[in-house]
C-alpha cells in the first residue's frame, strides 16, 4: 500500500467518527443544496444547458492547440507576457523569477488552486517574500497553516468560535461570535496589503481564445483588488481553462455559479485583456499570464478520460458526494478533492501511488449527475481500478479468481465446496470480522450472506 | 525546443487519438436527445470549426425578458435578492435628488468618480470634494473615499448585473476600493441577458478592448464562516444603481 493510502485510510477512520465535523458539514452543504435547487429551477431546462456546456468544453479542449496560440497571441499583442509551463517546478521558477526582476517585498494573492498544485507559496516564503491570501477562506486556513479544505469553501471545516480564536490568536481582535465582524477584521488586515503590494498573483476561471482574455470568477471583490493596486501582475491558470468565444461566458458562468455556489452568477466575473493599457488611470504596468501543463497533457492523451479537462472546478461533484461528506476534504490529501480529485490525482501525480481514491467510492453516480459539463466521472473512478490492476496485476488476486472460476465450473466441486460451506457455516459466523478470520480487513465491515441450507437445484428436484 | 513548443507538440500527439462524443459518457448513440437543439451533432465535426451557433444554448438557460418592462421587473427583482439598491427614476434631477439623501444620510466627505457627462453632472449636483481618478490617482486618496460614482456599460435583466471597465468607468479601482459603489444608468442600457450583454460589450469595445471589463453582479459577498452571508467582504459593502 502507498504512503498516501496508508494516510487516506488513517485520516478517514478518525474523522469520520467525528460528529463535529459532520455536523458542521453537513449544515454547509443542506444550505448550499437549497440554494442551488432554487437557481437550478430558474434554468429552463438544466439538462440542455449541461450538454451544451458539454459540447463546447469538448471542442475547447479537443482542438486545444489551436485555442492556445490564439489566446497567446492575442494576448501577447496586447503586451501581456506569456509564459509556457511544462512542469511546477518551471512555472514555480518562472514566478520567482518575475517577483526578484520586480523587486517586490510585499505580494497580495486571489485564490487559485494552480498555486496550491505547484505549492508556490511555500517556494515564495522559502524565498523571503510576504505572500497574503486575500480570500477570506484562504486567508484563513493560511492563518491555520493549512491547505484549502474544499475548492471553492476553503475554510468550511471551521465554526465562527475556531475562526475567531484564531483572528484573535493571530491578529490580536477582539473575539466575536458575529460572521460579519470575522469578515470585517480580515477585510481591515487586508485592506493595507492591497495598497502596499508590488505584486499580484491569481488564478483563472476561462482563458477566452477569441479575444485573448482571462475571466475570473470570485465574490468577495479581492481578486479585482488583487489585480488593480499592485504594479505588477501574476496571472497562473492550467491550460485547460480555455473557451472558444467570449460569449461563450454567457453559458459557463450562470453554469459555474449555480452548480458551484447555488447562485444565478458569482459577484465578479472580470475578464482581463493586457496590462494598463494607454489612457487608463490605473492596473499593473505589467501582466504575466502563465500557462501550466503539469501532466495535463497525459490527460489529454487518454480518449477515455480527457473529458476530465472540461472540469470548471466548481466543487458541485464535492458537494454532492458521500465519500466526501464523510471523510472531508483533507483527508484526501490531495491539492483536487472529491470525485474529481480521485479521477484526475493518479494522472496528474502517479496512477499506483493514488489508485486508492478510485476505490473510496460508492459509484453511486451522484457526481456525474451533478457535474454541469457531464464528466463521466465515476466510470472514470472505474477505468483508473481498471488500468491501475492492468498496470500491476496482483498475483493473489489473479489466483483466487482462477480457483474460484476452476470450482464454479467444475460441478462435483462446486457441489462439493456447498456441503463444506453448510458445515463450517456456523463456525464461519463465529469467527467473521474476528481477528481469527484470514480475510477480516475485508468481513470486518461487510456481511456476508449466510449459505443457503438448501440450493435452488435441491430445491427443484425435491419439488418435482 | 522551447517550451511552449514542447507543449504544443505534446498536445498535438495527444488529441491524434479522438475522444468520444461530449456528454455521451462513452456510448456513441446515447445523446441527451430530446431538446431538439440544433447543435447535437457538434462532437462529430472536424477539427477547428468555429461555427457553433452561440444563441442556442441561451434558450436553456433564466430568462431576462423580452420587452422594457420585463427587463425592468427582472432587473429589479434581482437587484432586491442580491441586495443592490436599484432606483429607477424618471428624470436625472430626481436621481440626483436622490443621490444627495444617500449622501447625507451616509455623511459623505469626499466622492470619487470619472469624467463623464453623466458623473460630471452628479458630482457637481452633490456639491462635495471629489476625487477623479482619470490620468492617474493616489491610491490612498481613492481609499479614503467613502463612495465611487460611475458610469456602466450595460446592465443585465437576466441577472442584475451591471458591466463596468478599466477605460469608460474610472479604472479598475474606483468601482470597488470605495465601501459604496454608485453606478449611474441610462434605461436603454438595460438588456434582457448575456448573451445581449456581451454583444454590447463587443459592440462598445470590440476595436480596442480595455484591459479590464467586470461583470459586477451585487455589492461584494462571502459565505466562507459557516455559509453566511456577509456583504462588504473587500469590495463595496454597498452597491446603488440609479437608473433614469
Ligand atoms: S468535475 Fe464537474 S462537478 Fe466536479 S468540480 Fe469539475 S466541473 Fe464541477
Amino acid at each position: 500500500m502507498s504512503i498516501a493510502a496508508q494516510q487516506f485510510l488513517e485520516a478517514a477512520g478518525s474523522i469520520t467518527r467525528n460528529l463535529r465535523h459532520r455536523g458542521l458539514i453537513q449544515t454547509a452543504l443542506r444550505k448550499y443544496e437549497a440554494a442551488r435547487d432554487r437557481k437550478k429551477s430558474a434554468f429552463n431546462d438544466w439538462s440542455a444547458a449541461r450538454q451544451s456546456a458539454a459540447e463546447t468544453k469538448w471542442d475547447a479542449i479537443n482542438h486545444l492547440d489551436t485555442y492556445l496560440v490564439e489566446f497567446a497571441s492575442k494576448l501577447e499583442a496586447r503586451g501581456t507576457k506569456v509564459h509556457w509551463c511544462p512542469t511546477g517546478p518551471e512555472a514555480r521558477d518562472t514566478i520567482r523569477g518575475i517577483i526578484r526582476d520586480a523587486q517586490a517585498k510585499c505580494i497580495v494573492k486571489s485564490k487559485a488552486m494552480t498555486a496550491e498544485e505547484i505549492h508556490l507559496n511555500e517556494a515564495l516564503e522559502k524565498d523571503g517574500f510576504e505572500v497574503v491570501e486575500s480570500d477570506l477562506g484562504e486567508f484563513i486556513v493560511q492563518l491555520r497553516q493549512e491547505p484549502p479544505y474544499h475548492i471553492v469553501f476553503p475554510a468550511m471545516h471551521l465554526t465562527r468560535d475556531e475562526i475567531s480564536d484564531l483572528f484573535e490568536r493571530e491578529l490580536g481582535s477582539a473575539p466575536t461570535r458575529e460572521p460579519e465582524e470575522l469578515t470585517m477584521i480580515a477585510r481591515r488586515a487586508l485592506r493595507r496589503k492591497y495598497l502596499q503590494a508590488d505584486v499580484g498573483i491569481t488564478g483563472a476561471n476561462f482563458a477566452i481564445a477569441e479575444t485573448g482574455m482571462v475571466s475570473i470568477t470570485e465574490n468577495e471583490g479581492n481578486a479585482r483588488l488583487t489585480s488593480a493596486l499592485p504594479r505588477v501582475m501574476v496571472t497562473l491558470l492550467g491550460i485547460e481553462k480555455v473557451l472558444p468565444k467570449l460569449e461563450d461566458l454567457a453559458l459557463f458562468l450562470p453554469l459555474l455559479a449555480t452548480a458551484g455556489a447555488g447562485q444565478t452568477v458569482t459577484g465578479y466575473n472580470t475578464l482581463y485583456g493586457g496590462p494598463r493599457q494607454p489612457g487608463e488611470s490605473d492596473g499593473p504596468t505589467e501582466w504575466h499570464v502563465v500557462l501550466l501543463d503539469n501532466r495535463r497533457t497525459e490527460l489529454l492523451a487518454d480518449p477515455e478520460q480527457r473529458d476530465a479537462l472540461h472540469c470548471i472546478r466548481c466543487g458541485a461533484c464535492l458537494n454532492v458526494c458521500p465519500i466526501f461528506r464523510n471523510v472531508g476534504g483533507h483527508t484526501y490529501g490531495t491539492t483536487y478533492s472529491g470525485p474529481v480529485g480521485s479521477v484526475i490525482t493518479p494522472h496528474l501525480r502517479g496512477l499506483q501511488d493514488w489508485k486508492h481514491l478510485s476505490n473510496a467510492s460508492s459509484l453511486c453516480g451522484a457526481c456525474t449527475e451533478a457535474c454541469p459539463v457531464k464528466i463521466d466521472l465515476h466510470h472514470h473512478l472505474l477505468q483508473n481500478r481498471r488500468n491501475a490492476v492492468g498496470d500491476a496485476p496482483s498475483w493473489i488476486e489473479r489466483l483466487a479468481w482462477r480457483a474460484h472460476a476452476f470450482v464454479v465450473n467444475t460441478p462435483a466441486l462446486y457441489q462439493f465446496a456447498q456441503e463444506v460451506g453448510r458445515i463450517v457455516e456456523p463456525l464461519r459466523k463465529r469467527l467473521q470480522g474476528t481477528p481469527l478470520d484470514p480475510v477480516q480487513s475485508w468481513t470486518r465491515t461487510r456481511d456476508l450472506p449466510p449459505v443457503a441450507g438448501e440450493s435452488f437445484k435441491e430445491w427443484w428436484r425435491n419439488r418435482r | 525546443m522551447n517550451a511552449r513548443d514542447r507543449i504544443l507538440a505534446r498536445i498535438r500527439e495527444a488529441l491524434t487519438v479522438p475522444a468520444p462524443k461530449p456528454g455521451s459518457h462513452g456510448h456513441a448513440q446515447e445523446h441527451d436527445g430530446g431538446h431538439g437543439h440544433g447543435d447535437s451533432s457538434a462532437g462529430t465535426r472536424p477539427i477547428g470549426f468555429r461555427n457553433r451557433p452561440v444563441h442556442v444554448a441561451r434558450a436553456w438557460l433564466p430568462q431576462g425578458g423580452s420587452t422594457p418592462a420585463e427587463h425592468l421587473a427582472r432587473f429589479a427583482a434581482a437587484s432586491a435578492e442580491l441586495k443592490t439598491d436599484f432606483r429607477c427614476v424618471d428624470s436625472e434631477a430626481e436621481a440626483h435628488a436622490a443621490l444627495r439623501r444617500i449622501a447625507d444620510d451616509e455623511g459623505w466627505r469626499r466622492v470619487a468618480s470619472h469624467h463623464h457627462a453623466m458623473t460630471d453632472a452628479a458630482v457637481a449636483a452633490l456639491g462635495r470634494p471629489a476625487l477623479f481618478t482619470d490620468g492617474g490617482y493616489p491610491p490612498d486618496d481613492l481609499e479614503a473615499c467613502e463612495a465611487g460614482i460611475t458610469t456602466c456599460d450595460v446592465l443585465v435583466a437576466q441577472t442584475g448585473s451591471l458591466v463596468v471597465n478599466s477605460r469608460s468607468s474610472g479604472g479598475r479601482a474606483l468601482s470597488v476600493l470605495p465601501p459604496h459603489h454608485v453606478v449611474l444608468a441610462r434605461r436603454d442600457q438595460l438588456v434582457s441577458d448575456l448573451t445581449d450583454a456581451f454583444q454590447r460589450v463587443e459592440a462598445l469595445h470590440g476595436q480596442q478592448w480595455p484591459s479590464m471589463i467586470s461583470l459586477v453582479t451585487g455589492p461584494s459577498r462571502t459565505g466562507d464562516i459557516e455559509r453566511i452571508l456577509v456583504l462588504g467582504a473587500h469590495g463595496p459593502k454597498k452597491l446603488t444603481v440609479l437608473m433614469w
